[in-house]
């Protein structure tokens, strides 16, 4: 039980985390772009520390340590001792990329991330050496009252002076009585004590004295409890850390050996959770004695005062016993981040929620449809309640989509990362500027864009931008600009990566595609022809395969990762002044645009994003290809014919397709196909239901839908229907291939 | 015919719904039973093996339907308004079955249940759980995980 609600807080903790990357992320920015004022260093410096204390209470050791000598830095510049150059930023901005890892690292028990001491190494190299261990010590003291307990593990600072003000020459006395929850959740002193024991020298005595004789014994209470000599060195906040997941659970007291003053100033400060303190008439302690109990400086008296519980003996929320462990470093972060009133809510309530408005969507559908099928005249009262329904629905409908959907800032951010990557790897001078952060996107939609725009951003930095001395021969500034926008734009969104570099080299692109064999020799091409052999497979334009790009990933996957998406990407380049790849995508993957066609007596949905076009097929445009095949001519291309009755199994090929309706479609290669139809009904609006959970997977076939009259129909995959196609369309054959 | 008996399902005693394929009678445990639908024509789907009459849909779900009589290796069911949906499910697996018509709930001692005798020749066979008298009529039991089309196994 107590591991639960540990865990919850951990998971929050973690949130949060991510919360105070992104506002790191944001003020250094404004620092790089010239705020240097205080408030915006401390939102750095409080970020930071925010990460380092969270990380303590949870004894999250590598994370403790990384944040607290970035905090160490940061101290620096807040406090004026250390200007703020260029060279820093970028160190600061390397060092939040690398704290992001150690979070993550902490959060998923990953390893920790490479290059962690070098980054640290060079940052500390700022403050130069003496300095920077001189200044440890003042900002250790001088940070004290935030910082309470959490102070650092790390035992390169144990020989400081200990801030506590406790003697360091007395041992630490601790006196620990387990109550009965303890033992009840499945606690067991002697690991505690055995954790202890690890963390340095000790003395234990098992106090004895409360055992009551043995008909007189309840087996459920709790008896024992210990008193502990721990070695000094060890800091306070590494014992109570033993402690953690029992601080409810248990009384703990802590204090010196010091003088007879201090005892007699024991008598005022009890156990910081006795709960005679707060409510002095109620009935003392039972086990509470004043010569046993350690002495607890005088610091600790005010929290014992304020966290004090109301009711005796009960296991408390809020954690009172060591409190400055947990409560004081989460303080700072409040002011950090200021999101709103938000709700955290369980992704699987939403998506539920998304389903339900899909069978609402499709009831009204339905309702609609009866409705007119009962030939109600079109300005009768149920005919006006309808409207106002389906409106409402509409409303329903895009606001639940809304929940999912995110603003893509966490996304450019992670972009922003990658551009300072490339850039210094290749040796070039980039800027990314982001315009419309706040633009939001269905969740998903975010997860599945990282990789395609990570892709396109490298490739921007590689490709796109030039050598800063080619700029600068070209009379443009030496640092590249990389511009990433996201927009609405009727009803979808619009992601632009946009450089402001030497454009394509288009006879360079049609050369290499000639020389890979891609296109004839003799090809006459257009401009934006030659610019979309970018996506074909295979395609790379660099001349050496350097160390960012290259790797025999191109921008065909890109392209296919964006069509999976629904979406479709663009590219336009003027010689000179840059290159702009425009990325098109639906806002949600819970409904899709589509175009609702008949074949063979069957209703069927193609994805709108995957046609190209349509036409009337006349007897010119088709040609027999081979004896079971054909093709037909589409502006000066051939492109393969399939019968989707035939391909789909509901018919046999015909024997004439003259006059047919044929949807062009655009596969994810690039290659075009040609697919025969019955009838096109209408273009709408459908909600996706999954095939996979209840049937499983059917060749060409992504979904289902149910349509306005409450029938199933099928949503095609183009692409998957093409690659399994068998293309007969002339010898009648009904067992198909598939 | 007999009423359906409605007492209380002791743990010795299981409950069966009987239904018509044709002109013999088979059932399945109750428990697996979620709903009874009438006929609705299925969307059939591509490349499905022929006893998967197809999909519909259930409440907002799609649901795969099986023609129990084709899997059984008879005729088709006809696929008419006396023709009903038997929506079952095994573990995570939901399904319909289309049958003829339903007849009967029956309860009687598990006891009675008889495994079937080993004869091959028969594709029914590979289906059939238990076998049983009511009255004077063998009921068939049916084996619910060996109908139902094993996800993408079968599918693909």
């Amino acid at each position: 039980m107590p591991n639960d609600p540990m865990a919850e807080i951990k998971a929050s903790f973690f949130i949060e985390c991510d919360e105070l990357l992104e506002s790191l992320q944001d003020a250094l920015t404004e620092i790089d772009e010239g705020a240097h004022d205080g408030e915006t260093i401390n939102i750095v410096f409080r970020a930071v520390h925010s990460i380092k204390g969270g990380a303590g209470a949870f004894g999250l050791d590598a994370l403790v340590g990384f944040a607290h000598r970035y905090e160490t830095v940061m101290d620096e510049i807040r406090s004026g001792r250390l200007d703020i150059s260029p060279e820093a930023v970028k160190l600061f901005f390397q060092a939040a990329d690398l704290l992001a890892d150690e979070v993550h690292a902490a959060r998923d028990g990953l390893p920790e991330p490479d290059g962690a001491e070098a980054c640290l190494k060079d940052l500390e190299a700022l403050l130069g050496t003496d300095r920077m261990i001189e200044e440890e010590a003042t900002e250790e003291v001088s940070d004290f009252q935030p910082m309470g307990l959490s102070l650092d593990l790390d035992l390169d600072f144990d020989l400081s002076p200990d801030p506590s003000g406790s003697a360091t020459s007395d041992p630490h006395l601790l006196r620990f009585k387990p109550h009965a929850e303890l033992y009840a959740s499945g606690n067991e002193p002697l690991h505690l004590l055995r954790a202890l024991a690890e963390l340095g020298p000790l003395q234990i005595a098992a106090d004895l004295a409360a055992i009551p004789s043995l008909d007189a014994i309840d087996p459920e209470a709790a008896y024992l409890s210990w008193e502990m000599q721990i070695d000094p060195v060890i800091e306070e906040s590494a014992i109570l850390d033993v402690f953690d997941f029992v601080e409810d659970v248990c009384d703990l007291e802590f204090g010196s050996q010091e003088t007879s003053a201090d005892r007699v100033t024991s008598l005022a400060s009890r156990p910081l959770n006795d709960p005679s303190f707060a409510q002095p008439d109620d009935i003392p302690s039972p086990d509470f004695d004043p010569l046993l109990t350690a002495l607890s400086t005088a610091r600790d008296l005010p929290e014992s005062v304020a966290t004090a519980p109301a009711a005796p003996e009960m296991p408390q929320e809020d954690a009172p016993t060591p409190p400055a462990a947990t409560a004081p470093p989460r303080a700072p972060s409040t002011p950090v981040a200021e999101p709103g009133a938000t709700v955290r809510v369980d992704l699987e309530r939403i998506d539920r929620l998304v389903n339900l408005v899909g069978e609402l969507v499709i009831n009204q559908a339905m309702l609609a449809q009866s409705v007119t099928e009962a030939g109600l005249p079109p300005n009768s009262p149920v005919m006006t309640g309808l409207e106002a329904f389906m409106m409402l629905t509409r409303d329903i409908q895009d606001s639940v989509m809304m929940i999912r959907a995110q603003p893509v800032k966490p996304l450019f951010q992670r972009m922003a990362r990658i551009v300072r990557e490339a850039s210094s790897a290749v040796g070039k001078e980039v800027k990314l500027r982001t315009e419309g952060e706040a633009t939001e996107v269905d969740k998903t939609v975010i997860e599945r864009l990282a990789d395609p725009l990570t892709h396109m951003i490298r490739n921007a930095v590689d490709h796109g931008l030039e050598a800063p001395e080619t700029r600068v021969a070209a009379g443009k500034p030496r640092e590249g600009v990389i511009t990433l926008s996201a927009q609405h734009r009727s009803g979808r969104v619009v992601i632009e990566v946009t450089d402001d570099g030497g454009g394509i080299n288009r006879k360079k692109v049609f050369a290499k595609a000639v020389e890979k064999g891609l296109v004839p020799a003799d090809a006459q091409l257009s401009d934006t022809e030659i610019d979309n052999l970018l996506f074909l497979p295979g395609f790379s334009t660099a001349d050496q395969v350097s160390a960012l790009s290259g790797r025999g990933v191109g921008m065909d996957v890109v392209r296919s990762s964006i069509q999976a998406l629904g979406g479709r990407i663009s590219i336009s380049s003027a010689p000179g002044s840059g290159t702009s790849f425009s990325i098109s995508l639906p806002l949600t993957l819970a409904v899709l645009d589509g175009m609702v066609v008949t074949v063979a007596d069957e209703t069927l949905v193609v994805p709108l994003s995957a046609i190209l076009e349509t036409a009337t097929l006349t007897s010119e445009d088709i040609r027999a290809l081979g004896p079971e095949t054909h093709v037909i001519h589409v502006r000066g291309a051939f492109v393969p014919l399939y019968d989707l009755g035939a391909e789909l199994g509901y018919r046999a090929p015909k024997s004439n397709y003259e006059g047919g309706i044929v949807l062009l479609t655009a596969q994810e290669n690039g290659e075009r196909s040609a697919l025969v139809v019955d009838t096109i009904l209408e273009q709408r609006q459908v909600v996706i239901k999954g095939l996979q959970q209840s049937y499983g997977h059917i060749p060409g076939v992504a979904a289902a839908t149910i349509l306005g009259d409450g029938q199933i129909a099928l949503i095609l995959d183009p692409a998957d229907l093409v690659h399994n196609a068998s293309g007969r369309t002339r010898i009648p054959d009904l067992t198909l291939a598939g | 015919m007999t009423a359906p008996t409605k007492t209380q399902t002791v743990s010795s005693e299981i409950e069966l719904l009987s239904f018509r394929l044709g002109k013999e009678e088979y059932s399945v445990d109750i428990m697996s039973v979620r709903e009874i639908r009438g006929w609705t024509r299925a969307t059939p789907l591509p490349h499905a093996p022929d006893f998967v009459r197809g999909v519909i849909n259930l409440r907002g779900t799609v649901l795969p339907v099986v023609d129990l009589s084709v899997r059984l290796g008879m005729q088709p069911v006809a696929g008419d308004a006396r023709n009903v949906i038997i929506v079952v499910q095994t573990g995570a697996q939901t399904a319909g079955l289309l049958v003829d018509a339903v007849s009967d709930i029956l309860a009687l001692p598990a006891s009675e249940l008889q495994p079937p005798p080993d004869l091959a020749a028969d594709t029914a066979q590979r289906y059939i759980s238990a076998l049983t008298i009511v009255e004077g009529r063998m009921i068939r039991v049916l084996d619910l995980m060996a109908v139902l089309p094993d996800d993408d196994a079968e599918a693909a």
